[in-house]
């Protein structure tokens, strides 16, 4: 187990490290002059000169990685060109946003996912179950921000229900938490039912209801909890698809998370805000699917350790 | 199976097999036919669109300024500068399509080839290879296509590249899996035993036991490029207006979708129709061509 846990700490160490490379490398390509950026249009020479020294863009590739990842390793992500901000600290105060909005994404999309998921495993076959599956094949084809935008027409606008966007309440936080569950809400509402039909026809089961169980104790007892844990270990690797979600969702509600800045930062071609986010999001991801790994064999003893 | 009389023409002939069995599915039915309407406005778009999708009409918008809703001379309605939607939706349908066929096919003959190779090779080829792709899934795909998108200038063959550079991964993950397990087995060493090259056993015996897993990978892998296109579009860093794409013909008009909502909608019907058709499809025919997966579904 010690051992395990040292080796994929290790690897997850090199992927982030692979990650910063590969990040820097495309920084490296953009074709934008970031001191002609931040000098603005009427500088002259001098001025641009001067700035590319500050920033040591004139160093050879391998020194400005050095600087870079010295960086990084300070939680430095360095300076946005056209805010003049550090963006480490434009992400630190966007952050609580976003995940605020992926814990109600992640609540909205279990308790969608597993319900229809359930009700269409006990079902199977019936045509409850096979309306259940086309909704979760259109929560995986949906374009996220068409959702978005139909549930604000729908609720926002027509019905009033909820504001038009923004952030604060807990109003503010229904719908865009609906649109970006609906998309894992379409995966896990498949998994679990086939995960619940494998675990209905288990021995166990049977051994149950003989021993004269009620439907609902043999379900809610025995056989949900199982069904459950094979799901609950994918949650980290939803985080892949919240880390996309978020630009989109947060971009059509006005949510101010780092989605947004990663959006913003898009139309302004502010590189390293785009790369601070990406390398955020990266992060995010391998941690979640370290977390996947290690929680996985806790949850469900029948997963053996690699 | 058994895997010592499995030759290259096998797959083929189980094909017919499979057109028939995919229309005795109605939901497969369905993504046939959009996808057919999809395929159909693409090629014959020049000639069917009632309207020129470029031509900003005087009489496409309202006295005031403002686009008109569906009505019987333009179908779907008119949009912020008084084009025909309908017309340029056709347009769009070209658009989504050779995205969805040039980056896709492109994806899937990336991930094919890094994931038999690095399932055949093993040694320092699988560890340089399944690295680099273990280290690209970590990048979350919509951002890396951002940043890939923010330096090159965007157009519709560097869209295409970004989402393919995006979405070779799984399927190399997945292909790699099954070459692994494959080439272990004893017809695998029998070929070598025989003298076969490398080239030979990853071509004519490797890969035609992967078709099945590649086709419903590449049908699958349209729906995922056509909302990466339309999404990429949308934020504005995909197919470039006037080019019409359904993405960006929402990105256009979003900010009027209170005044004018058919202008977001009926564009995004189309992409949730079209990737939900490639779905489906992909869908049933994993069904079909895997028989190990039914139990699943």
């Amino acid at each position: 187990m010690l051992a395990y846990v040292a080796r994929r700490l290790l690897q997850t160490v090199l992927i982030l490290l692979g990650i910063s490379l590969v990040t820097f490398v495309l920084l490296y390509l953009v074709p934008a002059d970031p001191a002609r950026q931040i000098a603005g249009r009427s500088a002259t020479a001098q001025t641009v000169e001067n700035i590319r020294q500050q920033l040591g863009l004139n160093l050879p590739f391998y020194e400005q990685y050095l600087r870079y990842l010295t960086g990084l390793l300070h939680g430095d992500f360095g300076r946005s060109y056209l805010q003049k901000t550090e963006v480490a600290e434009l992400i630190r105060s966007r952050l609580p946003a976003s995940l605020l909005l992926m814990c109600g994404a992640i609540f909205c999309e279990l308790l969608l996912g597993l319900t229809m998921g359930v009700v269409a495993a006990l079902k199977r076959g019936s045509k409850t179950d096979n309306g259940l599956m086309i909704v979760s094949f259109v929560g995986v084809s949906a374009p996220q921000f068409v959702i978005g935008i139909l549930l604000l027409y729908v609720f926002a606008v027509q019905l009033g229900w909820f504001p038009i966007g923004g952030y604060g309440t807990f109003k503010h936080l229904v719908l865009p938490s609906i649109t970006l569950g609906f998309l894992g809400a379409g995966w896990y509402s498949r998994m679990m039912r086939s995960s619940l039909i494998d675990v209905l026809r288990q021995d166990y089961i049977r051994t149950a209801r003989a021993k004269g169980l009620t439907r609902a104790k043999i379900l809610f007892g025995h056989a949900i909890p199982n069904a459950i844990l094979p799901i609950i270990a994918m949650i980290g690797i939803d985080i892949g698809l919240f880390m996309s979600g978020i630009v989109v969702v947060e971009s059509v509600f006005g949510w101010p998370g780092i989605g947004q800045l990663a959006w913003q930062a898009i139309q302004r071609i502010d590189i390293p805000i785009i790369m601070g986010v990406t390398m955020i999001s990266a992060f995010a991801i391998v941690l979640g699917n370290l977390l996947a790994d290690l929680i996985a064999p806790w949850v469900d003893p029948r997963i053996k350790l690699r | 199976m058994s895997a010592v009389e499995v030759s290259p023409a096998a797959p083929v002939a189980a094909q017919r097999g499979v057109l028939g069995r995919l229309i005795r599915r109605p939901l497969a039915v369905f993504g046939l036919v959009v996808i057919a309407i999809a395929v159909f406005a693409a090629v014959f778009g020049p000639w069917i669109v009632p309207h020129d999708p470029y031509e900003q009409f005087f009489e496409g918008l309202s006295l005031e300024g403002a686009p008109l809703p569906p009505d019987a001379q333009f179908w779907f309605g008119t949009d912020l500068v008084g084009r025909d939607l309908f017309s340029r939706l056709i347009y769009g349908a070209r658009t989504s399509l050779i995205i969805g066929i040039v980056a896709n096919g492109l994806a899937v003959f990336t991930g094919s080839v890094v994931g038999i190779c690095a399932g055949y090779f093993r040694g320092w080829v699988e560890t340089i290879l399944m690295r680099f792709t273990d280290l690209m899934m970590a990048f979350p795909a919509l951002l890396l296509a951002i940043v890939l998108a923010a330096i090159f200038t965007p157009s519709l063959w560097i869209v295409a590249m970004v989402i393919a550079m995006v979405n070779w991964v799984q399927i190399a993950r997945v292909i790699y899996t099954e070459t692994r397990s494959l080439a272990e087995r004893d017809f695998i060493d029998a070929e070598r035993a025989m003298g076969a090259g490398h080239m030979r056993i990853m071509l004519r015996h490797i890969l035609p036991h992967q078709l099945s897993t590649i086709i419903v990978w590449a049908t699958l892998g349209i729906a995922t490029t056509v909302l990466l296109e339309a999404t990429l579009s949308f934020l504005g860093i995909g197919v470039q207006p006037p080019i019409p794409s359904w993405g960006n013909i929402i990105f256009e008009n979003q900010t009027y979708f209170t005044s004018a909502p058919w202008l977001v909608f009926i564009p995004g019907a189309a992409i949730l129709l079209l990737a939900l058709a490639f779905n489906l499809v992909g869908d049933a025919l994993r069904d079909i061509l895997d028989p190990t997966q039914q139990g699943h579904h």
